[in-house]
């Protein structure tokens, strides 16, 4: 990494390539056209229809860490496995996804604190190959909960993701208990880990790391779900419920414990971390 | 009358005409060249099934995980295990009756061991496919699976998983039950437990719903059982854009034990009968049963730290050998 990028990635602001640069956007949900430099300060939330737009993990990790953050290095990981190709290869694949995003794959940790609590955070980058999880999503993930217990801090994680990733077969699903291994020797050490559920999380991420925190926070109308909503049409071949897996439809449920504004998350996360690690730090 | 797969049809007819000639041999009194040319075909015909299945691509072993004729978890049961006492419901909501569990005694020289079993219940005809819901559990059944481990864990007993299911159900119901969180909870179940645990993969091993019972120390797999992230249609309908490219992603997704076995992922193969387990179900269990008893005995004597740490260390060190 040149010392320009590395600059660039202490920077509290959102880095380049992570957001659009023109001077006007259009609203995904309500179309809306947005003053970029407007919506930006909105924490690309849409000022007319809240929709929550997606965020790459520098942007995200600006808005919830305190400044001077620190960007934990991505673990290098065997790539193509398989040797993988469908109508393109998928090292092809990986070097477009890599030619248009600031990091080298989908998952970014960085250690740093939330209103002065120590934190380390992951964030899934849903522009990177759909946030998908193979090695690297789950190598991720496991380097950051060994930062967080080396710094005896909590883990939170932004999930974003259509599921696992596909070109790395059988080894993108071991993800699932590779995580869930991570996760363990967090809860041994009685550390929290923090979800935040973000637009969209489904398939094998949502059936393993992503359900499993001790809090689990949505952003509103995220979509959360295991199965994709066209795979279940066609096996019940029944309209879709009324908000049908959207965070508030999974808050109704029983699944997550809040559902809260980007606005108000920075000042959540804080609030949460202070009573889960109360009992440890007057220890 | 059995089904026979595509790539089975040359069999097929030798089959046919060696049934002819012992339904004649049984009318007629019996004529001693009857009987050669019998088992002059017979020859014949276990030569071309040993050639057919000695070179199945990874497509033609997906046919034959998902054989109609396959044995499924209650094969294995009456024939590897006695005394099988099935525990139901998950306390909360339902009897997921795709996913099946309870006390059995595996078959072992010395006697037999204790364990809880549970499996994926694909079922056997219309009738009973519909009521195990094609081995398509429901989050009460990854529950009730959860729950039977936890008491496995504290009485002692190793745990034995037969995986066999195309994927979790996908439903309506299934998402507002939380199906995502009762698969995540059911893989932490597997890591969590303090007893031995042996998985095998019988037939297809499907996507999520079943690495939340194959999260074990030891994991076995048939010989011709598959096992993906994604169905190769499905994977053929998302990056070839038309699942008739499942053949071409069963390749590419390298879903057979054998590949499987090289990746690290499973740790080895039992071998099915001559033909596939679908042609001697019997024999199929009796080699699984043995194949789970030797794992158990390694493992018997190490203590749940120990056990946990292998858990662990065997899922971590995935991919480091790919
Ligand atoms: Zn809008």
């Amino acid at each position: 990494m040149s010392w320009l990028n590395r600059v660039r990635q202490r920077i509290p602001f959102v880095a380049k390539r992570d957001t659009p640069d023109n001077l006007w956007q259009k609203c995904r949900k309500c179309q809306e056209m947005l003053f970029t430099k407007d919506y930006e300060e909105n924490l690309w939330v849409c000022p007319r229809c809240d929709d929550h737009g997606r965020i790459g993990a520098d942007c995200r990790l600006g808005q919830v860490l305190d400044a001077g953050y620190e960007i934990l290095p991505s673990p290098t990981v065997k790539e193509d496995p398989l040797k993988f190709k469908d109508s393109k290869r998928y090292t092809d694949r990986l070097k477009t996804a890599r030619n248009n995003a600031p990091h080298p794959d989908a998952l970014t940790n960085a250690a740093g604190s939330i209103e002065g609590r120590k934190a380390v955070v992951g964030v899934q980058d849903f522009g990177f190959m759909g946030g998908s999880m193979g090695m690297a999503v789950g190598e991720a993930f496991i380097a950051g909960v060994d930062r967080a217990v080396t710094e005896g801090c909590p883990y939170i994680i932004f999930t974003a993701a259509g599921g696992a990733r596909m070109q790395e077969g059988i080894l993108s699903l071991m993800q699932m208990p590779r995580t869930t291994v991570a996760i363990q020797r967090l809860k041994a050490a009685g550390l929290p880990y923090i979800v935040v559920l973000t637009d969209p999380t489904t398939g094998g991420v949502t059936a393993s790391y992503a359900m499993l925190g001790d809090v689990q926070i949505a952003e509103p109308d995220a979509l959360i779900g295991f199965a994709g909503q066209r795979v279940i049409q066609d096996t019940i071949r029944e309209k879709l419920p009324e908000g049908f897996q959207r965070a508030e439809y999974l808050l109704a449920h029983g699944m997550i414990d809040m559902v809260i504004h980007r606005k108000d998350l920075r000042d959540r996360l804080a609030s949460v971390i202070d009573y889960l690690m109360a009992a440890k730090q007057a220890a | 009358m059995t089904s026979y797969l595509e790539f089975e049809k040359p069999l097929a007819e030798l089959e046919r005409r060696i049934s002819e000639l012992r339904t004649a041999a049984d009318q007629d009194d019996v004529a001693v060249d009857i009987d050669a040319e019998v088992a002059r075909l017979e020859k014949k015909a276990r030569d071309q099934l040993a050639s057919i299945y000695k070179s199945l691509t990874p497509w033609q072993k997906t046919q034959v995980a998902r054989h109609p004729s396959r044995p499924h978890f209650g094969d294995y049961i009456a024939h590897a295990f006695t005394d099988f006492v099935p525990l139901g419901g998950d306390r909360a909501f339902a009897d997921d009756q795709a996913i099946i569990g309870g006390f059995a005694t595996l078959d072992t020289p010395d006697g037999g061991v204790k364990v809880m079993v549970i499996g994926h219940e694909k079922g056997n005809d219309t009738q009973s496919r519909l009521k195990h819901n094609f081995g398509m559990g429901k989050p009460e059944g990854y529950r009730k699976a959860i729950r039977l481990m936890e008491m496995a864990g504290k009485f002692g007993l190793p745990v034995v998983t037969l995986v066999d299911t195309s994927g979790a159900f996908p439903g309506v119901e299934a998402e507002e039950r939380g199906q995502a969180e009762a698969i995540a909870r059911a893989t932490e179940a597997c890591l969590n437990l303090p007893v031995p645990m042996v998985a095998a993969i019988v037939g297809e091993g499907g996507s999520g719903g079943a690495v939340a019972l194959a999260s074990a120390e030891r994991v076995l797999m048939m010989e011709n059982a598959v096992y993906s992230v994604i169905s190769p249609e499905g994977c053929a309908s998302i990056l070839w854009r038309t699942a008739e490219k499942a053949p071409e992603a069963a390749e590419a997704m390298r879903v057979t034990a054998q590949d499987l076995k090289q990746l690290g992922v499973i740790d080895s193969i039992v071998p099915e009968p001559l033909g596939g387990a679908h042609r001697d179900p019997v024999a199929a269990a009796k080699a699984l049963g043995k194949a789970i008893a030797d794992e158990l005995g390694k493992l018997s004597g190490m203590g749940a730290d120990k056990l946990r740490d292998a858990r662990a260390s065997r899922f971590l060190k995935i991919g480091s050998l790919a």
